[in-house]
């Protein structure tokens, strides 16, 4: 028999959940209709071709930058090529320096020498309380700018030049027969990796350590020596030479990429350093007490005891940082550095006014990023994870 | 059986000598290290100082003030531009009610930061709801006040207006996003999911891109959206995703125990969560939601890439003028702008430790 008093079916709390979430989804969707029907109303008025099909046109502007073979009469799908690769390249380039970096500030922290230590501390605190588009400008406009004329350029054994130009580096011409190289570095690196694997089998099965480092190292730079020279070392360079008012030849890094890296590499070191402190100061004071206790030296302890551990801390906010100085990558549209931003959703959308797909993209490229970052930092979390017994 | 009064153990503390030879000279490699180091700050410090203090121009009107001095900073740059570095173009005689919007919110800044004052809660309250609704016809007009359109807006007060604006639209829609977020309606959760990652995936600057060139195209009948207002909401969407993680750190670090009592009291959702786990939340999120605002102060610069003036933009546009043309102008324009948001920025870094303290002070034994 139903009670008198009990609750009406649609006031359930089952029921109430369900229709309130059914009553949000419609109300999202409502709202991106709304959306999705302005944009083709307004797009219908201004005769804007919607669609991917502009990525076919040509784009005819020139790019001073790319690492792929890219002139004005490439397409603007060529653009969005170049524009990704320059953005990885800044941050692949940022990412190594500001490591260095951000690792050397975060252990000098914990220096105790009260100086360095203190030094450090000023880095850390200076930096990162300054915005970073202001030390790109400080850099760039400021610093560069201030660097001497190609003719009275500072050089290093006369092979590489720096002056308010740009950086002029030997750059490397690989001639026929450098495949076979690459190719000895490649199987190199393969073995190495196979070798790894077997070591730490035979490590975990018998106990015996093998000396894998010193046999890496081998495999990684015997085959590729041995190649070139059989192959009459085809990789030559061709050196900068001052010709009448600039420098010929050679491989010349823009201001625009020194000023972003200097200035993205820096910054983020300085959110490193914090990462990489707290990350040792992390470490149970017992689990050092314990090393010397077993009679570790200082540099075992280090190496084997604290850097595991505090790894296991500082690796996922150095992952965030690594994207964070990807991400910030993008302020190179302010000094008209090359990248995704300024050649894609600058250039491209202002010949094109494709708004709606240029930014679409060109932010589903940085999701990506973002994403596949993230996976794998929920890989590596699972995997170094504490199995607690 | 009396124990012995313990003594307190005797102190010694080191000399100046014992001091240096501890912390500085406690082997050969530390002694070398030391010299190095203080060489590195001699030469950082002292052409610093010289530049800045010593060997700059001071007073003038324009550029021929400056270049007398080759190696100092050009002060007079900042000095003659000061009212576009603070106002922007904002009508001279209409400065004052910027000038009240500034004192209101310092004067609530200080009652809120300063330990001991009365009545904190409603003074945050107000701050948070009140306020930008005074500072709103105060700088755009209306009630007898002239109209100040927001293309004149520039300068700190561009920066702060985006800053605070960020930071209070975005904290109520945190809450619900870090509430959806944690929430078991797999409709709500995954909403919230797909919004907080979204945002945090891509920069800011393609935000503000999208602000300025998609959003007009998405709103009925081609209607013109003001840039700032774009900029405000592209800013208030993307630092709703980071205040909800942040949010959602204090969520988490609610003992369970609360949300048991809180039902075993018979409260249901919404009460439990207003008067039992959001208050105890956000008070232990309150450190990192100043770590947010800073983040926030900070990226402002970014909205300049569209166009907007705000310090940092209205300093380097003076920085390219002819009138201004000297060696030292770009260097001295960046070291008051830098110096200008270092100050903000550290000092709410000091007060974000500060609360850590203060907020940790109970769990601590």
């Amino acid at each position: 028999m139903p009670r008198a008093n009990s609750i009406p079916w649609w006031r359930t709390r089952r029921m109430r959940d369900v229709l309130f979430q059914v009553a949000l989804l419609l109300g999202v969707m409502l709202l991106i209709a709304a959306m999705v029907n302005n944009a083709a109303e307004t797009l219908q008025r201004q005769k804007i071709a919607s669609g991917f099909a502009f990525l076919d046109h040509t784009a005819g502007f020139d790019i001073v930058q790319a690492l792929v073979a890219y002139n004005e009469a490439s397409t603007y799908g060529r653009v969005l090529l170049v524009g990704i690769l320059n953005t990885l390249l800044v941050a692949f380039i940022g990412i190594v320096i500001t490591t260095i970096i951000g690792f050397a500030i975060g252990i000098g922290q914990l220096s105790k020498n009260w100086l360095i230590a203190r030094l450090c501390r000023v880095y850390v605190e200076t930096l990162r309380n300054i915005p970073l588009l202001l030390q790109i400008f400080f850099w760039y406009f400021a610093v560069l700018r201030a660097l001497p004329g190609p003719r009275e350029s500072w050089g290093l054994f006369d092979t590489v030049f720096l002056n308010n130009r740009g950086l002029y580096l030997p750059g490397p011409e690989a001639q026929a027969g450098f495949g076979f190289v690459v190719a000895a570095f490649a199987a190199g690196v393969m073995a190495s990796i196979l070798l790894a694997i077997r070591a730490r089998a035979v490590r975990e099965a018998t106990g015996r350590v093998m000396p894998v480092d010193a046999m890496a190292a081998a495999l990684i730079i015997l085959p590729p020596a041995v190649a070139s020279a059989v192959a009459g070392f085809p990789l030559h360079f061709s050196i900068p030479a001052l010709s009448g008012l600039n420098f010929d030849g050679g491989l010349v890094v823009l201001p625009e990429f020194m000023a972003l890296v200097a200035a993205l590499s820096t910054y983020t070191a300085s959110y490193i350093a914090e990462a990489v402190r707290a990350g040792i100061e992390g470490v149970a004071k017992g689990q050092t007490e314990a090393a010397s206790a077993l009679g570790l030296t200082r540099g075992q302890m280090l190496r084997l005891v604290v850097v595991p551990q505090a790894m296991r801390q500082i690796i996922p906010p150095l992952t965030s940082q690594y994207l964070n100085l990807t991400k910030n990558s993008s302020l190179a549209v302010a000094i008209a550095y090359p990248d995704l931003v300024s050649v894609f959703a600058g250039t491209s959308l202002n010949q094109t006014g494709q708004a709606i797909e240029i930014i679409a993209i060109t932010m589903a490229v940085y999701l990506t990023i973002s994403l596949t970052t993230s996976a794998f930092m929920n890989w590596y979390n699972a995997r170094i994870a504490l199995t607690e017994r | 059986m009396a124990t012995p009064a313990r003594k307190p153990p005797h102190v010694v503390m080191p000399g100046p000598i014992e001091w240096l030879r501890e912390n500085l000279f406690s082997s050969w490699g530390n002694g070398a290290l030391t010299i190095s180091a203080g060489l590195v700050a001699w030469w950082t410090i002292v052409p610093l100082v010289q530049w800045a203090f010593i060997d700059a121009a001071w007073v003038g009107t324009d550029r021929e003030a400056c270049l007398p001095y080759a190696n100092g900073a050009c002060w007079p740059f900042i000095t003659q531009r000061i009212g576009q570095i603070v106002y922007g173009s904002y009508d001279a005689a209409e400065r004052w009610r910027v000038d009240i919007a500034f004192a209101i919110l310092a004067g609530a800044l200080v009652w809120l930061t300063v330990p001991g004052l009365p009545a904190k809660r409603s003074a945050g309250t107000a701050m948070l709801t009140l306020y930008p609704l005074v500072a709103f016809v105060l700088l755009v007009g209306g009630f007898g006040l002239e109209h100040v359109p927001t293309e004149k807006w520039g300068g700190l007060l561009m920066t702060l207006v985006v800053a605070i604006t960020g930071i209070v639209a975005s904290l109520p829609f945190g809450i619900l996003l870090a509430l959806g977020r944690r929430s078991e309606l797999p409709v709500v959760k995954t909403l919230s999911v797909v919004f907080i990652e979204f945002w945090r995936g891509v920069p800011l600057v393609t935000v503000l891109f999208m602000a300025a060139y998609m959003l007009p195209l998405f709103l009925p009948g081609g209607l013109s959206v003001d840039k700032l207002l774009g900029a405000l909401i592209a800013v208030a969407l993307f630092s709703s995703a980071y205040m909800a993680e942040v949010v959602r750190g204090g969520l988490q670090a609610i003992p369970k125990g609360q949300y048991e009592a809180a039902q075993a009291m018979g409260l249901g959702y919404w009460q439990a969560t207003a008067f039992v786990i959001l208050p105890q939340a956000l008070r232990l999120s309150l450190p990192n939601i100043v770590g947010n605002f800073i983040g926030l102060l900070k990226d402002t610069s970014l909205v300049s890439i569209i166009g907007l003036f705000d310090l940092l933009n209205i300093v380097q546009v003076g920085t390219a003028n002819a009138d201004w043309a000297t060696p030292n102008t770009a260097f001295t324009g960046y070291a008051f702008a830098g110096a200008l948001f270092w100050l903000m920025c550290y000092s709410m870094s000091r007060y974000a430790k500060y609360l850590e303290g203060v907020l940790g002070a109970g769990e601590r034994r």
